[in-house]
């Protein structure tokens, strides 16, 4: 599985691709379709903020990206190889050397110390301890936390524990960076830090980002956006189409997050 | 990775130094009982054949009347010196022959009195018991062959009647038969059963016939086999004899017991071993409860965990890689118990083996199959609680609160 994702790294530029995907979760009546035949293409080096309204199936869009989840019906192909016929083990390990992750709630080992968090990935790796320490102290360089490295995330601010959390995600190298509500819960200068770095990784390393967000503001700062209405894309800022109704997105009485 | 996960193991086992201590309880518990019970088991034995064997070197004894209705049966001819002279001469798997009697009397040494044991025998038996002269002599033939009135004295006679004084020559009253002390035995001390072996004393077996008992009745002989291995062959040989000589038929059974000291250990030894194995099967169920108190804890570290494991999950653990973390998290946790069981059972049978006086011995076999145990215990019980986390849906797991 893993030779054949490598075998089409070069040439083609598109790097996931979601054709006409319906996930139903549950059965009979209390069955949530939470895609209902969404198809996005997402290519080398973007930068795609996924937003929606609670329930719109932004989230389930992101989880499916991360082969975390697989599709009801449909197709999702990662370079070409669809997804829904891997096993449990093989989506273990695409994800372990492909993919990287940012969560809302930073997710960083309590009483682990970041560098020692960051190493993570590498583990899995089985990549040797020297090799995973030095890697891991280069990604806290790189998100501007090389003299954090020995604290424990009880230690830093929220905006520190993003980035370890981003140097855990990007320590591995990954094709594709996923990140579910990064500055979700960090405080408005945070946030703009966050994603100016988010943006630096993406235009300097050449890491395609999948975000999803319910903040416009942070939309502001990516190459493109999609919206998600009931399990579908509403609306593609790469069509070239005017947004539907109320500006850029489409998020009417905000709810909450979902 | 087998490294990397253990060292995890072993951080997370010292993140909660206070639970995993608490969780290893159980087991600590358990390992330390099983091993306290089987050294204690294998040194009580080990007493009883040292104590056996003090008795004296191959000893066998033959005694009147059936082995099943006891030596007293009054049906039995009793045995007499002849006999003893028989086996010593016939059989050849037989280095020493005492013939003896006794019977109980008052000893009397001018003011003092002693209620003991009056044994009449031959220099032989002292052989015979292991017992040696610390002073004076032995009898000598003229004493032996004459039944002249003299004795040597056991130990705790000789404190009981003289205390500080000088035994040697003096005059005691043994019963109403005067007689003069020729020799003190060295002590042996007490018997595994408590019973002072010093509390006696011996007199040629000649004087005893005719002065104290007043017949020539033999009460055993006591028979030193010429090897250890030929103790075995010693009893049939004698039994052959002494059937001939007091003509039983064939297919009758014996009116006579041979006892063979060994067999005796040999039979106590294995009593004592069955002992030890059920002491120590029962403190091996403590082990099980220590076992469920893992389970309990591991379960309870997957909970509070989950989102852990859905990270790990996420970034690309598979479910075999986070079975093997908690799995190795509980092996880790009931061998550390089992490591501290062997501390804790090895300082409880030393002190009580010191304390009770019987040989400390280590029993590298039982500790390694106790550690060997605790692990498994940790695999069995750990299984089921690493199996949840392995089987956990990530994306669920990452949204548990």
């Amino acid at each position: 599985m893993a030779a054949a994702v490598a075998s089409r790294t070069a040439p083609a530029p598109v790097l996931v691709e979601l054709r006409d995907v319906t996930k139903v979760y549950g059965v009979g009546e209390s069955e949530v379709r939470a895609l209902d035949g969404a198809s996005l293409r997402i290519d080398d080096g973007e930068f795609v903020a996924v937003m929606g309204a609670s329930g719109s199936g932004k989230s389930t869009c992101l989880n499916m990206l991360g082969c975390l989840d697989v599709p009801t019906a449909g197709n999702f192909l990662f370079r070409g190889v669809d997804v829904g016929t891997l096993t449990l083990d093989q989506l273990a390990l695409l994800r372990r050397n492909y993919l990287g992750f940012v969560f809302q709630g930073f997710n960083l080992l309590a009483r682990t110390s970041a560098v020692e968090n960051v190493e993570l990935p590498l583990v899995y790796r089985r990549v040797g301890a020297r090799e995973r320490r030095a890697r891991a102290m280069q990604a806290l360089e790189d998100v501007g936390l090389g003299a954090r490295a020995k604290h424990t995330p009880a230690e830093l601010s929220g905006g520190q524990q993003q980035r370890v959390a981003i140097a855990r995600a990007i320590v591995t190298q990954p094709q594709l960076l996923l990140a579910d509500e990064p500055t979700g819960n960090l405080d408005s200068a945070r946030k703009v830090e966050i994603m100016k770095l988010l943006v630096e990784l993406n235009q300097t390393r050449g890491i395609t980002i999948a975000m999803v967000t319910h903040e416009p503001e942070m939309a502001e700062f990516v190459s493109r956006t999609v919206n998600f209405r009931d399990g579908k894309v509403e609306w593609d800022s790469k069509s070239g189409e005017p947004p539907p109704r109320s500006g850029r997105t489409s998020v009417p009485g905000r709810a909450g997050p979902p | 990775m087998i490294w990397a996960t253990i060292v995890m193991a072993i951080r997370e086992i010292r993140r909660n130094t206070m639970r995993s201590v608490l969780t290893t309880l159980g087991i600590v518990i358990g390992v330390g009982s099983v091993i306290a019970m089987v050294t204690l088991g294998r040194a009580a034995t080990a007493k009883i054949t040292a104590d056996i064997a003090n008795m004296g070197t191959n000893l066998l004894i033959i005694s009147p009347g059936s082995e099943r209705r006891g030596p007293t049966s009054a049906s039995a001819p009793a045995l007499k010196v002849d006999d003893a002279k028989a086996i010593e001469r016939e059989v050849a798997a037989v280095s020493k022959v005492a013939p003896t009697a006794s019977r109980g009397a008052l000893i009397v040494y001018g003011n003092k009195n002693w209620s003991s044991t009056v044994t009449g025998s031959t220099n032989e038996y002292f052989a015979v018991r292991g017992f040696t002269i610390a002073k004076g002599q032995s009898f000598s033939d003229a004493q032996l062959q004459g039944g002249t009135p003299v004795c040597i004295l056991g130990e705790t006679v000789r404190k009981e009647l003289f205390g500080p004084q000088d035994a040697i020559g003096a005059a005691i009253r043994v019963g109403n038969v005067s007689c003069n002390v020729v020799g003190i035995l060295a002590s042996k001390g007490q018997s595994t059963f408590g019973q002072d072996q010093d509390d006696f004393l011996v007199m040629p077996l000649s004087a005893f016939q005719r002065r104290i008992a007043g017949s020539n009745d033999v009460g055993a002989i006591f028979v030193s086999a010429s090897s250890d291995k030929l103790t075995t062959k010693a009893k049939q040989q004698i039994e052959a004899l002494m059937r001939e000589r007091r003509r039983i038929a064939p297919g009758q059974a014996n009116d006579f017991a041979v006892q063979d000291m060994k067999e005796i250990s040999n039979t106590l030894g294995s009593v004592t071993g069955a002992l030890t194995a059920l002491l120590g099967a029962i403190a091996g169920v403590s082990l099980l409860v220590g076992g469920i108190g893992i389970m309990n804890i591991m379960l309870v570290s997957v909970t509070e965990r989950t989102r852990e494991i859905g990270l790990r999950l996420a970034i690309g653990a598979r479910g075999a890689e986070v079975l093997m973390q908690f799995l190795i998290e509980a092996v880790a946790l009931s061998t550390l118990g089992g490591g501290l069981g062997i501390v804790f059972g090895l300082a409880i049978s030393f002190a009580a083996t010191r304390a009770l006086k019987m040989p400390f011995a280590l029993a590298p076999d039982i500790m390694l199959i106790a550690v060997g145990f605790s692990a498994t215990i940790g695999v069995g019980f750990g299984f089921f609680p690493a199996r949840k986390a392995a089987r956990l849906n990530p994306i669920e797991a990452l949204r548990h609160e």
